[in-house]
């Protein structure tokens, strides 16, 4: 521990103070006693579906394609799971399966 | 009715069971590795209760005492969450009691499961976001635990683990994809961040993201409704 127990204990309730403020600010900012502006109605259809692609960017964000093993594991990983996901609908086994084929790949084929 | 709330959604959240108590296990391991008895783990889950960042705070645990990054990491990580409020307001509107516990368990994959799941009308909607909230808690709380306990006991190759949140995002994706009528709004989602990503690198692409993904969607509003009525 590089960080005395108050301090670790005082970085972690920051941490989690900020967090639960930046997930009540939409609530706190509109509140439900007043109608709902449509232009909000509008971006809660929308925006999940954005969302979603912006959050499968963000967990590649780290994937370098310039060098060694130039994204192939992420690539063949994702293609699989796309696949395999198409064709039995199975969360589990999408989801289970693809994490281990990704193990796999970067603990031993591309190691 | 909390039985009938609980069996309905306890089924869509089995794949977050999953992916939670990888991805806990996987931090707890790596917090304990740290120095940090296995409680640490329990702790941060129970209250922090954010998978990407509680991963940005065992860097930041291991650094010198800084109040200031915590708080700019911490936006910056997840300053995502907004949206997820924003697209929420009316679904949350009614939730009561419930409200300010559902809105603390926001997580990326309670998002996605509360968006994506169909409630059956015999079930409480409010009751089943409230679950659905609970449920995916334990699943970290126990991960986080187990994985904390796991690291103090041995030492093994987790490398490639943290990929399940990743595989879970995609087949998410997919689904919403079957289920859309217009794919706009996720093609927008996906190029407008690879744009960000590009130019800004994978330390700042997060806002100037969003901020391009609201502009997009506002720009189309008028079209992109039409479209949505047909």
């Amino acid at each position: 521990m590089t960080q005395t127990p108050i301090q670790s204990i005082t970085t972690i309730l920051v941490i989690a103070a900020v967090t639960f403020l930046i997930r009540s600010l939409p609530f706190i900012i509109f509140r439900s006693n007043k109608p709902i502006p449509p232009y909000i109605l509008y971006l809660g259809k929308v925006l999940p579906y954005a969302v979603i692609g912006m959050l499968v960017v963000y967990c590649l964000k780290s994937t370098n394609v310039l060098a060694y093993p130039y994204g192939l594991p992420e690539l063949i990983t994702v293609v699989v799971i796309i696949l395999v996901h198409k064709w039995k609908h199975n969360m589990l086994l999408s989801v289970g399966g693809g994490t281990a084929l990704y193990m796999f790949l970067v603990q031993c084929l591309f190691a | 009715m909390n039985r009938k709330a609980i069996k309905a959604a306890f089924p869509k959240t089995i794949p977050v069971m999953l992916g939670y108590v990888f991805m806990g296990a996987a931090f707890g391991i790596l917090l304990s590795n740290k120095g940090y008895g296995f409680w640490w783990s329990s702790i941060s889950a129970l209250l922090v209760y954010c998978g990407s960042m509680q991963f940005v705070m065992i860097d930041l645990l291991s650094d010198k005492f800084d109040i200031l990054s915590a708080v700019i990491m911490t936006i910056a990580v997840n300053a995502r969450h907004l949206f997820y409020g924003l697209s929420l307001i009316d679904k949350y509107k009614d939730l009561g009691v419930y409200k300010i516990y559902a809105i603390f368990g926001l997580t990326d994959e309670t998002y996605s499961l509360v968006c994506s799941s169909f409630v059956p009308d015999s079930v409480s909607k409010n009751r089943f976001y409230f679950f659905t909230t609970l449920l995916n808690h334990i699943y970290w709380i126990t991960g986080c635990t187990l994985g904390g306990i796991a690291g103090e006991l041995f030492s093994f190759n987790t490398k490639g683990i943290d990929f399940v949140m990743t595989a879970l995002f995609v087949v998410i994706f997919v689904e919403q994809w079957e289920n859309q009528k217009n794919h706009l709004s996720a093609i927008i989602g996906v190029v407008g961040t690879v744009i960000c990503l590009l130019i800004f690198g994978s330390d700042f692409f997060l806002i100037p993201s969003m901020a391009i993904i609201l502009i997009s969607l506002s720009a189309v509003k008028k079209p992109l409704e039409k479209r949505l009525e047909q």
